[in-house]
């Protein structure tokens, strides 16, 4: 993996800004949609798309490429617009979220957009399609090498209440799935309040290590350590693992972070206004 | 008489016909398609033998994947696997798989369009002494609703075979109902079957049928028993197989109506949404004509025999018979 030097971080985090304007834009033209946690996976979303991951925007289904699971769907806003900046549509596309006879349904379907690796949305089945992905990689005999694929799988903390979720998690510890490295995305909240009042997840980190898999904490928002996570992920050969990315829901705009109330909406045009302006003045030089 | 074309099994009406189950049928052609091509994987949620996986994860080890009681991992997993070409047959009995797991099913194998062979073995009344909880009579319902997925529902062992092995090749999200009990080989390796061709296995020596009887499953054989009976006490039948249930072959079930004007449907499962009501659909659309049900009436099974349960929930031979009755009555008056 290529080491990220200051100047990348600092193309990285332009490059997350951009994306995150490029959600409120959506959002506000869509009239519906999430806003937490898409805005709060800007930064995990663009550091794979425009570092870590092996794709090809101009090849879409080039068959070596990692797979990117998404597991919970609903945060799609970020993985549409990270991946329209990545070149794989336009991005004037975005502003068709959600609308009638638009490839970016509310939830992705991968029959209108071929791009994405499953059609996602209810909750606890992402890490289990890609544990099917990493054992099917296992039976051919890829061995985890330089070359190799990794089978990458995003997800949220509150589907971690799901059964699915923890019969996947069961399964990957038993079969040592090394090619695969899930990311949580600790953001704390869900539809009916904080994680821990709606069903207590912690002590989650220990949670995970009975299940076999190899655990990382780290902060969502930091480039350098979330890099050295996954390099350090690639490197455990004897366990799946686990990235534990604790981020802000609604980061890079004041009035939504830590909110819950921001999970399932979307801003209004004024809102929108105020958020664009923030996500401006913020912007790296 | 049987349809001669059909090279049905000259033993049938025999009391030493031989008996297998349509999931052993399936085991041995699960084997067969493993041998074919290597993509071929099996994943099982710990009831690996009675499904009869057993043959192909003894021969394929590494390409057999135990996930434990865990129904709804085994189709999430499987999907994951047809993502990367493999062609995943993931077996439990259907009670749990499509009875525990089917929203996943739904989005994960038939929205997201994966290859996954779904196999639900222990359908029906027959699982018997087992009772009510492993009655699995919804499942026809449940799987024939969801868009791009197939369903199947094999007459006896040689077609659960046979069907399997088409199965390995269709590239679709299928649906594959099995049952516990063994039952009367009807079918031999030369009859020929292909995916939404309902064939009829009985008919009038001479003459036209004035009744149509549609079945599915291991009731073809009591159908047939049905029909012969029926023969020497002068009431001409067809008796027409519906292993496909999706695709379904409207035009036949179309023309058996056209002929005889009146129409039985057998189903060891619910009334409600099962083929009975789907070959109601497709006559109400194009050609009605008088139907009577065989099948659940709105009801749970309990523990007991196969043979006494079919007849206590009025599936057995009689019923058959009555129904066949009652409804020639309806067309004449």
């Amino acid at each position: 993996m290529i080491i990220l030097n200051n100047e990348k971080i600092r193309e990285l985090e332009k490059k997350a800004n951009d994306i995150r304007q490029s959600i409120i834009e959506m959002l506000v033209e869509a009239k519906s949609g999430h806003t937490a946690g898409a805005l709060g996976m800007a930064d995990v979303f663009t550091l794979f798309y425009f570092h870590i991951l092996k794709h090809n925007p101009k090849d879409p289904s080039w068959e070596d490429r990692d797979r990117l699971v998404l597991s919970n769907g609903h945060i799609c806003p970020v993985l549409y617009a990270t991946m329209a900046h990545s070149g794989y549509f336009p991005l004037e596309e975005l502003k068709t979220l959600r609308k009638f006879g638009t490839r970016l349904q509310g939830h992705p379907h991968r029959e209108y957009l071929p791009y994405v690796e499953t059609s996602s949305g209810p909750l606890g089945s992402g890490l289990s399609q890609a544990i099917g992905m990493a054992m099917a990689d296992k039976i051919d005999s890829l061995t985890v090498s330089e070359k190799s694929r990794y089978i990458y799988c995003f997800m949220s903390d509150g589907e971690l209440d799901e059964g699915n979720t923890w019969e996947a998690i069961m399964l990957a510890g038993k079969n040592r799935l090394n090619n695969l490295i899930a990311i949580l995305d600790r953001n704390n909240i869900q539809i009916d309040g904080n994680t821990e009042r709606v069903m207590p997840l912690e002590p989650l980190a220990d949670k995970w290590r009975a299940f076999n898999w190899h655990v990382i904490e780290v902060g969502g928002h930091d480039f350098k350590a979330l890099n050295q996570a996954v390099k350090e992920a690639q490197e455990i050969f004897e366990k799946p693992t686990i990235i534990i990315a604790h981020t802000i829901p609604g980061k890079g705009v004041k009035e939504f972070e830590r909110d819950y109330k921001w999970h399932g909406i979307s801003p209004n045009k004024e809102e929108a206004e105020m958020a664009l302006k923030e996500l401006r003045d913020r912007r790296p030089i | 008489m049987l349809n001669p074309k059909l090279k049905l099994n000259p033993k049938i009406f025999n009391s030493d016909v031989e008996q297998a189950s349509t999931r052993k049928g399936f085991g041995e052609g699960l084997l067969k398609a493993g041998e074919e091509n290597k993509n071929v994987v099996a994943l099982c949620a710990d009831l690996t033998e009675s499904v009869h996986m057993h043959l192909f994860a003894e021969k394929f080890p590494k390409r057999f994947i135990e996930v434990g009681v865990a129904e709804q991992n085994l189709v999430t997993v499987s999907s994951g696997m047809a993502a990367m070409n493999k062609i995943p047959f993931c077996g439990s009995y259907s009670i749990f798989s499509p009875g525990r797991n089917w929203e996943q099913i739904r989005t994960t194998i038939a929205y997201n369009n994966r290859a996954v062979k779904i196999i639900g073995s222990h359908s029906g009344l027959t699982v018997g002494p087992d009772g009510g909880s492993h009655q699995m009579l919804e499942d026809i319902a449940l799987m024939r609703t969801i868009p791009n997925m197939e369903v199947f529902s094999p007459c006896d062992a040689i077609e659960a075979k046979k069907v399997t092995l088409i199965l390995a090749k269709n590239n679709k999200p299928s649906y594959l109902r099995l049952v516990r009990e063994k039952s009367p080989i009807v079918t031999t390796e030369e009859t020929p079957y292909e995916i939404g061709g309902a064939e009829i296995f009985w008919m009038p020596d001479v003459g036209l049928a004035k009744v149509g009887i549609i079945v599915t499953g291991e009731l073809v054989y009591n159908a047939l028993l049905c029909a012969k009976e029926l023969e020497t006490e002068g009431i001409k039948t067809k008796v027409m197989n519906l292993i496909t249930i999706k695709p379904i072959d409207k035009e036949a079930i179309i023309r058996l109506a056209k002929e005889c004007k009146a129409i039985v449907t057998v189903e060891d499962h619910q009334i409600a949404g099962g083929m009975g009501s789907l070959v109601a659909e497709v006559l109400a659309e194009n050609y009605p004509v008088p139907i009577e049900f065989i099948g659940v009436k709105d009801k749970f099974g309990q523990s007991g025999g196969a043979g006494e349960l079919l007849e206590y929930y009025g599936l057995g031979v009689k019923d058959i018979k009555e129904a066949v009755k009652k409804v020639l009555k309806r067309k004449t008056s």
